[in-house]
């Protein structure tokens, strides 16, 4: 059943990751419009041991936030093969019976299937799916009747605009958090090293596949066995994802693809506001509840003063001192919304 | 069971790319896939040349297809999409579902190929873009054998199946170049510096082991995916047409050896040992076994 919040009430949703119910929590306390959240299994992109909401967990996490007037997104957004098809549909069944307020999917096939079986519940484009234009989001749009498309990290701010003014599909953009340098739904880096990767098994860099080792040339990072990255004594050593090693590229050692560094677009908020965006997406679903709480309430505060006066709104060096605190690499970037970086 | 060429993915001078192509109008190939799929600054042959390449082509026997790019981003893409759909001479393969979608509205009754990118893992997906118009789709690189069977026991008609065969494994893609990150260039300004690297420019761990090649916003695999060796369970898996993606030496060789063991007149493993000279890098076929894609099972 769809739940009967109206989901078109505000002109910028602040969407916070919660990876369990204290993560569910701490968003809503901290003034999150909307929180999304996964199953415990692969089918969301977040499938790491000790996250996600089994269905009492689920349904408790709902009646809070529903309670404080907040909607939560279901994430059903990897790729379901035809030999474990059932346990997706059975997700998004689950996920309507609930009251979730919105399925964010990434699978033509499994829209298609929510859009006949639940024909009044939302259904989100998740990043997953790699709609970085608007011919493929008005496909997705025209055939299931998608409301809302979250854009993958590799658009300009000019380029997100285009996309903007081109759909009638509201546009969720990510503000906040671990960046994914790759086309979200296009990427088999982790696939190709360990067997699982986020679209099948949604898990990048999957825990049982990843070591610490402490050695005499420092601490090693390792990631089924491939030597991802080496940190000297002074040097903070993160989870290792392939895409942020250190690796030797003709007779260099550097970060090939990516540093560990976060995304955070705070201060392009009044350009996102003025643009139309309709949503921000924090990520982090496999981060602690003080991390959700901390990077919900500085947005809250951001976004509520960008949207009392677009024009007076600059970022607090003291927010952005605190969510670089929290920032993989204690860093950030302005990611592909600026153009030189790419 | 056919074999194809995949598009050429890397950034080749003008007159390389001409010879190559003057080449495959020899091999024995079926179907030839052409056209940039990586990255729009590229320019040595233009959408036009592309076509008299693929005129060649089809004149020598091939069935010739343009592949579309997999990563559209800006309007200036998209246009470049729209002529591509709105050639009204050969077939397209849609590695975007915008270009799936275009290629619906635009050519309707124009059967078009559903590429890799457009991630189908299910039946499901397969009758959409069935209902679409495509009439072949090409399995993610990452698709096992067990995980093809599953789709083909309820294939929609009418579908033929390809997969890939033989090359550097495209895993991911990205809006930055990593090629131009490697001399310190933006995107903007590359100085074009891809086209120094036929293979791609290679990666390796801190312990000499080969990963990654670099290929401008493409991140490939440094191991070349090689399924001669599982040739027949390809074929009983419903596989329509394997394909070739060229790499820098040996592409005439490699396709004629898949070609002998295709037609069972040499032996996979024969061929798997003479293919090695070519390769850019050690074989691995651990995705169609539904392992970690960098293994190798069987020598």
């Amino acid at each position: 059943m769809a739940h009967g919040l109206d989901v078109t009430d505000k002109i910028l949703e602040l969407v916070c990751p919660a990876g369990g119910l204290p993560s569910l929590k701490a968003a809503v306390d901290h003034g999150a419009d909307c929180v999304y959240a996964g199953f415990k299994d692969e089918t969301n992109a977040r499938n790491f041991t000790g996250l996600n909401f089994d269905d009492a967990s689920l349904r408790e996490g709902i009646r809070y936030a529903h309670a404080r007037r907040v909607k939560v997104l279901l994430a059903l957004n990897t790729y379901p093969t035809s030999a474990n098809w059932a346990r997706w549909t059975r997700a998004v069944d689950r996920a309507a019976d609930f009251g979730a307020d919105a399925i964010i999917l990434a699978d033509a096939g499994l829209m298609e299937y929510a859009a006949a079986a639940h024909p009044r519940l939302r259904l989100h484009l998740s990043v997953q799916a790699s709609a970085t234009n608007y011919e493929a989001i008005n496909f997705y749009h025209e055939h299931f009747g998608i409301q809302r498309a979250v854009l993958p990290r590799v658009l300009s701010l000019a380029q997100v605009e285009s996309v903007v003014a081109n759909t009638p599909v509201e546009i969720e953009a990510f503000g906040f958090g671990g960046l994914c340098v790759m086309v979200e739904g296009r990427c088999a880096l982790s696939a190709y090293v360990t067997g699982d990767g986020p679209n099948c098994t949604g898990a990048c860099s999957p825990g049982k596949a990843v070591r610490w080792e402490q050695t005499p040339h420092g601490m090693e990072t390792r990631v089924n066995g491939v030597l991802v990255d080496r940190f000297a004594e002074a040097e903070r050593s993160g989870y290792p994802t392939l895409c942020k090693g250190r690796y030797d590229v003709a007779g260099q050692t550097y970060y090939a693809i990516e540093e560990p560094a976060s995304l955070n677009a705070l201060e392009l908020l009044p350009e996102l506001v003025r643009i139309g965006i309709k949503a921000i997406k924090i990520e982090g679903r496999q981060r602690s509840p003080a991390y959700v709480a901390q990077v919900t309430k500085i947005w809250r505060q951001a976004i509520d003063s960008c949207l009392r006066d677009r024009d007076a709104f600059r970022v607090a060096p003291a927010c952005m001192a605190e969510l670089n605190k929290v920032s993989e690499g204690q860093t950030h970037t302005l990611g592909a919304y600026n153009r030189p970086w790419k | 069971m056919k074999l194809s060429l995949g598009p050429l993915l890397y950034y080749w001078p003008r007159e390389r790319i001409y010879d190559f192509y003057r080449d495959v109008e020899a091999m024995p190939v079926d179907i030839v896939y052409l056209g940039e799929t990586v990255c729009s600054r590229r320019h040595e042959l233009r959408a036009a040349d592309w076509m008299d390449v693929g005129a060649r082509l089809a004149g020598a026997g091939k069935e010739v297809v343009l592949s579309s790019a997999a990563l559209i981003e800006s309007e200036a893409d998209l246009k470049t999409l729209r002529r591509l759909v709105e050639n009204g001479r050969f077939a397209v393969e849609a590695n975007d579902m915008g270009a799936a979608h275009l290629l619906a509205r635009c050519a309707p009754g124009v059967p078009f190929v559903a590429g890799a990118t457009l991630n189908i893992f299910n039946s499901r997906t397969l009758a959409v873009v069935r209902r679409l118009g495509a009439s072949r789709w090409v399995i993610p690189p990452e698709m096992s054998r067990d995980t093809l069977a599953a789709v083909q026991h309820e294939q929609p008609l009418g579908m033929q199946t390809e997969a890939l065969g033989y090359g550097r494994l495209p895993l991911a893609y990205s809006a930055r170049c990593f090629t131009a990150r490697h001399f310190n260039l933006q995107k903007d300004t590359c100085e074009f510096r891809c086209i120094d690297f036929p293979d791609g420019l290679e990666v390796r761990t801190r312990e000499g082991h080969d990963l990654l090649a670099l290929n401008g916003i493409q991140t490939q695999s440094a191991k070349v995916y090689n399924l001669v060796l599982d040739l027949a369970a390809v074929r009983a898996t419903g596989v329509d047409v394997v394909r070739i993606s060229p790499q820098a030496a040996g592409t005439a060789d490699v396709v004629a050896l898949f070609q002998d063991v295709v037609n069972d007149l040499l032996a996979a493993d024969v061929a798997l040992q003479r293919m090695r000279t070519h390769m850019p890098g050690e074989s691995c076929n651990g995705f169609w076994h539904g392992r970690a894609g960098i293994e190798q099972v069987g020598t």
